[in-house]
């Protein structure tokens, strides 16, 4: 009996010590532009140190999913442990002509276009991937576009738990107010990923989030 | 360039209205392929109805593939609009809960044509803008 009490206290105390915290895999979802890989570093940074991605004012800069494992992230008295996943901006349209407005030559702008295309089939193959995702809104842009939509339907579909992030905040042609209006079910939080304001609210939204996923 | 710009000023907008039966019985790969043959032949189609929310990427997966591989072809421009589900009385979201199982959302206009004759949608909860390339 008290063997038994012993071996039970023991093999508790090593599975608690032991026990791999899960790993939560996060998509950012959104599109073109809307600072997804913004966000995804200023996490990763404040998280491990390091940042996950480049970013542009060029559209499709993010042009293959790009992840960084275990991504540890505490908030008040909790942590818990993501797989952060940045996923090239989704579009319904992709036009080389648009990407030598940036001063791309035309070879080049022929390379991101065909790559930019490549990159939306595999951030809509990674929605059987992830558990939880935070789609990125541009605030300064119409919340309506079907992009949006189509994104938060489809994981709605899925039964993947949605947070609505508008970024972008801190520029005068933000206007939050409206994308909060445009996804009326949702939790709409207004950050900038860039000064990295309110991301106090947004980790706070995220371990809610995270909750939805058990 | 200049030819295509005059092939497409003398052949002007082609608007194709699909009722939702024509569609309805179709799978979703049929439905993509069906919508994308009228895309390719340079038509703005006007669905009854709204595809499903996989159809929806899927057809967005599909274009892409096809702007890949098919020379000149840029995407397409999408819009939906639909009643406020806020507006419905609860009978009534019962009522489109079923019928959207069941068949999909009818209660709903899709819009859908190629880049290269639509430059935007605009949308917002009252209205549809449908801006076209010159």
């Amino acid at each position: 009996m008290v063997i038994r009490i012993i071996k039970n206290f023991f093999k508790r105390m090593f599975s608690e010590i032991f026990r791999k915290k899960k790993n939560i895999s996060l998509g950012f979802y959104g599109p073109p532009n809307a600072g997804k890989t913004s966000l995804a570093n200023r996490i990763c940074k404040d998280w491990t140190g390091e940042e996950l991605g480049t970013v542009s004012k060029i559209p499709h800069e993010t042009r293959k999913v790009q992840f960084k494992e275990r991504v540890e992230i505490k908030y008040k008295e909790n942590s818990l442990i993501f797989k952060v996943v940045d996923t090239p901006g989704i579009a319904t349209k992709i036009d080389y002509e648009d990407f030598m407005k940036f001063k791309l030559k035309k070879k080049q702008a022929q390379i991101r276009a065909k790559e930019a295309t490549q990159g939306i089939i595999e951030s809509i193959k990674w929605l059987d991937d992830v558990d939880a995702v935070v789609v990125v809104i541009d605030s300064t842009e119409n919340p309506y576009s079907q992009v949006n939509i189509t994104i938060i339907g489809n994981l709605v579909a899925r039964k993947i738990p949605v947070l609505i992030v508008a970024n972008k905040i801190d520029s005068k042609k933000s206007d939050i107010k409206k994308c909060e209006a445009a996804f009326p079910e949702y939790d709409v939080i207004g950050i900038s990923a860039k000064y990295g304001t309110n991301m106090e609210e947004f980790y706070e939204s995220l371990f809610k989030l995270a909750k939805k996923t058990t | 360039m200049s030819k295509n710009k005059a092939r497409k000023i003398e052949g002007g907008l082609t608007l194709q209205f699909i009722p939702f039966g024509e569609i309805e019985k179709l799978d979703s790969t049929s439905r993509i392929k069906k919508l994308l043959k009228v895309i390719m032949g340079n038509k703005v189609i006007v669905i009854q109805g709204r595809l499903r929310p996989e159809e929806e990427t899927r057809l967005i997966e599909d274009t892409m593939i096809m702007v890949g591989s098919v020379k000149g072809f840029k995407g397409i421009e999408l819009a939906v609009i639909s009643t406020n589900p806020e507006e419905r009385t609860v009978m009534d979201k019962i009522k489109y809960g079923i019928a959207n199982a069941l068949v999909g959302q009818t209660d709903a206009l899709t819009i859908i044509g190629p880049a290269a004759i639509i430059k935007d949608m605009k949308k917002d909860p009252s209205k549809l803008e449908v801006m076209m390339n010159k």
